[in-house]
This record gives structure tokens, sequence and C-alpha cells, in this order.
């Protein structure tokens, strides 16, 4: 009996999503039937609190600069094999470190961003493993004292099952400064490796959170938002497919309130998607194993992207022994406040410099949006992402549009058409006044969403025509009529009598269903508010 | 005795380019002229530690180094004995000094392409190279084993060894 319980609890949780309500109400109808019908110890035990995922990140930023951290050798993506290698980086006898100045500015550009506490004296420690894409032998870090510590970010989950948005916030433990690696190539057949040190010493920054993520999505969500930052401070070029953004993530699960499991590590994990399916899937895995009474090894593990899976790459514990010590040949690094401090010409990275540099930060203009123009915080988040908040603001201030008539066209319309014609932001195929008429026709409800597209499409290829000779032109006004409208309805609702029967059965869904067949029929000519509120009423007739 | 003296300058603060520099010649310099002897009581450091199998693999796989014969072990046992001399010392209140450069200021350098393009020189230490490759063992993959026959007079199996 015990076993099959388990057995049905389990089943429960792998199909539905970990993390929203939906189930912690499955879960929670469900022990209430078994608590009903069987009250013995094993039920007791299944009525515990949930299992719950808890992650910290590691995030590695390739730092955008021109040459390495320590050496003069250029850091282009995809150079030819061993050409942007300098001696230091090879490791040759007698070389020394020098510090890329530019790195530091962005390390500190970032720990600003990330509202850290800068360390204005920070050092540098080597971090010793022999792999033969580390040629020293050794990795310089920042281990004892990184260069800032304690911030926090605020960022957007976005849940993907469901359109849920909302605001959330993760600690940053540190960010430290260190040197990438070289690559290999592995050839099981032939048993040797073939080394490319092209890589090997470019400037890294990682970043160190707290365990403060619960699930694939929130560790995902956190991360979009980190690049967007790093891209927009110019720190990274966020190019994950490249290996300019990399992601470690540390994996536990327990019950909440009970202290934590025991984590894995999964390593090296290079898009959004990947990020939430080896969380999951590594969240699944050691539920499963502790629900079967087994212990989760403390181990570093890869996603196999293939499988959808997490595979053991090494255990820690004993083997790994990275024999930390300071690095000799780096004096501290000096962060100074201000210039007073500064004492001749010499190369120096100024903190107030820095800050007067900062631009406002993604999460500071999302809210500038919320509060000042009331649009909402989905409509923010899209704005912000698709570098349009600027544009936006511009139609309001300057061209008197209405902030939910503007939010919605550029959010809804104008972003997917800039997408679909592989134009950017900052290209402004229509004119501010042509845009600001278009959102001043659409906020007086003279045409629909769908008739949009076609508007902008045919505007921004007939600058000419006014959107009063392009609508009448493509007859895109809409229509107002509900006798036609109820028509099409009517007409939907002949030919989809299963859908109808559904929906009064408690099937809500098919009332979106049954709404897009008709506007389709319309040609989108019909505003989707009124068009909904006209179906609901013929269906619950 | 001779590594005390050697250890003392850097446990105290004082770096060696002061020394040679301003120090050498004040008398309140706290590197004494002439070498100090002190007297050792050995058995008031910790003993040297057991050192089995299973730590010898480890080293090993850390160092890099193989512990070829009987000799190699007993010299690492004495090493680990002479390193203990330092718990002789006092550093009580003492903050550990990094580098003799602890005081000065790294300096930076512009963000600009200086070095690199130099295949030929850097593939010319290479053993052996494919196309523009080095050619290396394969990677993280354990070292291999080999019987520790030899070192059996001298070291224990671990308990743990199934």
């Amino acid at each position: 009996m015990a076993a099959s319980l388990t057995q049905q609890t389990k089943e429960c949780i792998f199909k539905t999503c970990l993390f929203c309500n939906l189930f912690h109400k499955t879960i929670a109808t469900r022990s209430m039937n078994i608590k009903r019908s069987h009250i013995s110890a094993t039920v007791q035990k299944e009525v515990q609190p949930e299992w719950q995922g808890v992650i910290g990140l590691e995030i590695h930023a390739q730092i955008k600069t021109l040459s390495k951290l320590f050496s003069g050798a250029a850091t282009i993506y995809d150079a030819n094999t061993n050409t942007q290698v300098a001696f230091f980086d090879a490791a040759l006898p007698g070389t020394l470190p020098v510090l890329n100045q530019k790195c530091v500015q962005a390390g500190v550009m970032t720990a600003l961003a990330l509202g850290c506490d800068i360390n204005l004296v920070s050092k540098f420690d080597r971090k010793h493993y022999f792999y033969a894409d580390m040629p020293a032998g050794y990795q310089i870090t920042q281990y004892r004292k990184p260069l800032a510590v304690n911030g926090r970010m605020t960022y957007m989950f976005q849940c993907s099952h469901n359109n849920k948005i909302e605001r959330r916030s993760a600690q940053i433990l540190q960010i430290q400064l260190e040197q990438d690696s070289g690559k290999s190539l592995h050839d099981p057949a032939v048993g040797y490796s073939l080394i490319d040190l092209n890589r090997a010493g470019i400037g890294l920054m990682e970043i160190v959170t707290a365990p403060d993520f619960t699930s694939g999505d929130d560790a995902a969500s956190f991360v979009k938002d980190l690049r967007d930052i790093l891209i927009d401070i110019g720190a990274c070029d966020g190019k994950m497919a490249e290996g300019s953004l990399r992601v470690d993530a540390n994996i536990s699960v327990h019950r909440p309130g009970e202290p934590l499991g025991i984590r894995s590590e999964v390593k090296n994990i290079n898009s959004f998607r990947n990020i939430r399916l080896a969380v999951d899937y590594e969240i699944r895995r050691q539920i499963q194993l502790l629900e079967s009474g087994e212990q989760v090894v403390n181990e570093t593990r890869s996603f196999d992207i293939q499988d959808g899976e997490t595979v053991t790459m090494r255990e820690k514990e004993k083997v790994l022994d990275y024999r930390f010590l300071p690095e000799p040949n780096l004096p501290p690094l000096v962060i100074h406040k201000d210039r007073s401090s500064v004492k001749s010409s010499q190369n120096v990275v100024v903190l107030e410099e820095v800050k007067s540099v900062l631009k406002e930060l993604p999460d500071e203009k999302r809210k500038r949006l919320e509060t000042k123009y009331n649009i909402s915080l989905k409509n923010s988040v899209i704005l912000v992402r698709a570098n349009l908040a600027e544009l936006f603001e511009k139609l309001v201030e300057h061209h008197s549009c209405d902030p939910a008539a503007a939010s919605s066209v550029l959010r809804n319309s104008y972003a997917p058409f800039l997408d679909k014609a592989k134009l950017n932001s900052t290209d402004r195929p229509i004119s501010d006044d042509g845009l600001a008429e278009i959102i001043n026709i659409y906020g007086r409800g003279e045409i629909s969403e769908t008739s949009l597209g076609i508007l902008l499409r045919e505007k921004s290829e007939n600058i000419h025509l006014s959107c009063k000779e392009i609508m009448d032109k493509n007859n895109l006004c809409i229509l107002n009529d509900e006798l036609l409208i109820n028509a099409a309805i009517d007409d939907v609702c002949e030919r989809n009598p299963k859908a109808v029967k559904a929906y009064k059965k408690g099937k809500t869904n098919q009332l979106e269903i049954l709404s897009t067949k008709v506007k389709k029929k319309l040609d989108g000519k019909v505003a989707s508010g009124k068009l909904y509120q006209l179906v609901k009423e013929k269906l619950q007739k | 005795m001779k590594y005390l003296i050697f250890f003392n300058s850097f446990l105290y603060k004082v770096p060696f380019f002061q020394i040679s520099s301003i120090k050498l010649f004040s008398t309140k310099s706290k590197v004494p002229d002439k070498p100090v002897w002190d007297k050792i009581d050995f058995n008031s450091l910790p003993k040297v530690p057991e050192i089995d199998l299973e730590l010898v693999e480890q080293l090993e796989r850390i160092s890099l180094v193989e512990f070829n014969n009987e000799e190699g072990y007993i010299s690492l046992q004495n090493a680990v004995r002479s390193a203990n001399l330092l718990h002789a010392i006092n550093t009580e209140g003492v903050e550990p000094l990094d580098s003799v450069l602890e005081e000065r200021e790294l300096w930076l350098r512009e963000d600009k392409v200086t070095e690199g393009n130099c295949l030929k020189e850097i593939l010319s230490n290479a053993t052996k190279v494919e196309e523009q490759y080095f050619v290396a063992p394969p990677g993280n993959i354990p070292m291999k084993q080999r019987g520790k026959h030899f070192l059996k007079s001298v070291v224990k199996e671990p308990e743990t060894s199934s």
C-alpha cells in the first residue's frame, strides 16, 4: 500500500508544473483524498511539506575588452587557432601578469549595477589544477578578497507555462575577476586532446549568487535579466552561444523549514532554455533519489542537451584540492574613491568616475514607466527589454499619446513588426509623428490590433501616404456593427457545436478558441475585448 | 635552523627591499645582524602524520610527482617534519604577509592589443603539434593507477580499500 501511494504521489509531481500554484493545488487535493480514505502512519508521511528546490548560481561572464586580463593578446571570437596567444598566456617562464584597466572598470561597473559593496583593496590568488588548457597549472582568480561582495539584484520572474510575471530579487555574494581557460578538443578515438589557447587568459567576471532560486524558470529569469544588465553597461556581449556567458548551478532540494540538502553542481550551461531544463531535471532527479531512500552525492554534473539529462562528470569531496595561495606576482588591486587619493598620472580606476557614467538600469527604467505613466508590469518589462522605453516616453511626452494606448501598440504591434522586418529598436522606419498618429487612431478605437500590424507595415513602405489613406485603401477600419459581428458569431457557433458544448460544461478556454475563429472570419477587423464580450454573451445564453 | 631566520623576515612584515635599501643600516631593524641560534624542542612540535596509500595517491595527483621508491616517501616525511618547525614561531597578532610588494598599488595596463600573432614561437615549445593545435594527453581523467608494491614496507593500505 505504502509503495503504491508513493508511486501515486510521485506521478503527480512529475506530471504537473513543480512551481506554480497548479502543482500545489493538485498535491493538496491528492493528499486530502488519501487522508480521507486511509489513516495510517505512511499517509501522515505523505502530507509532509513538499520538496522544494534550492538553487545558487555562478555566472561566468567574459569581459568585453580588446585584450586579455593579464596580457596584450587579442580576444576576438573564433580567431585562427593559437594566434591570440601571448607568451604569458602560454605560461612561458619569466613572463609576468599585467592587469587590464578595462577589466577592472567593467568589474566595478557591474558591482555598482548589482548594488555590491566594493572592496577598495582586493587581492588575487592562484587556484591550482592540471588541465592542458591551463598551461600555468593554476588560474589567477580572487579567492580571499574579491573585487566586490554583498549585492542584490532585482529581476523579473517569468513562468514558462503561464504568463505570470513577478518582481523578485536575489542576493549577490561576490564578484571576482579571473582568467578564462583555453579550449580542448577531445578525440577519444585517437586518445589525445587538441589545445587552442586563444581563449586562455581572457578576462572573466564570476558572479556568485546566494541560493535564492527555487526553480529552473526562476534561475533562467535571473540570468536573462543579469545578461540584459551586463550588455546594457557594456561589460559583456552576452553571446551565450559563443560562450561569453556561462552558468554553473548548485542545486539541492529540501522540505521548507528543514536544513538545506546535499547539493550537486551542473556545469557550463549555455542557454536560458538549458538552465531551465537542467535545473528542473536535477530537482526531479534528487527528489526521486530521496523519496526512494537514497542519498544525493556531492558531485559535478554536466547537462546533456540531447537527452535533457544531467550526467556525472566527477565526484567532488576529497579528489579536488585547489591549493589556493596568494598570487605573489600581483600587489593588491586598489580602487580609488575619488581623484584626491590618486598620486601621479598612473592608470587607475576611480569609483566616482565609474559611477558617473553608469546609465539608468533596466529595473529603474521599468519602475519609472510604471509609476510615472501607470502602465502594467508586463508592458514595462517588454518595453524595456525591446529597448522601446525611450521611444515610448517621447511619444507620450512630446506627441501627447495616451500611455496605455502607446504601450499597447508598441508592445503588441510595433515590437513584432520590427522583429518581422529584421529591424533594430534604434531604426525608425516610421516617423515619430506617424507613429503617434497610429497610436491615436488605435486609442480612439478606430482600428483593431490585427489591422495595426498591416497599417504599420504599409506606413513604413509608403511614407507619403497618410494613415487615413492607407486604412481606406486596405479597408482596415474597425467593424463596429454588432449585427455583423453577431452574425459571424452565430455562424462559427453553428459550425462548432462541440466547442460550444464543452464551454457550457466548464471548459472556459473554448471562449478563446471560438473568439479566434470569429476574428479570422472577420479578417481581424474587430476589437478583441468587444469580441470576447459578445462571444461570451452568446455562449451564456 | 637556518630556515628560522629566513621565515622571520616574512612573518614580521619586514619586506626584503626595505632591508636592503633602508633598514639594513638602521639599528632598529628587527632582523638581527648575525644568525641567531634557537634551540627547538622537537617533542613540542606536532607529530608527522601517518601517510597512507590513499594520501600518497592524492599527493601524486595534485603535484604530478610520482613517489617512485621508499626514498621518495621518506623524503616526504622529512619535508613535513622540516615544515613543522614553523609551529615553533609565535605569530599571534601578526598579520600574514602575502607579498613584499603589499604596500604597493597594482599597476594597470591600458586595454590595447600589443602581443599575440606569434604562432611559430608559441608552438616551437611543443613536443607534438597537429595543424595549429598543441597535442596533449586526454584531459580530465584520473592518473593511471600503478601498483604500489614497492612502498609496501612503509605505507599502510587505507582501511576502506574495498
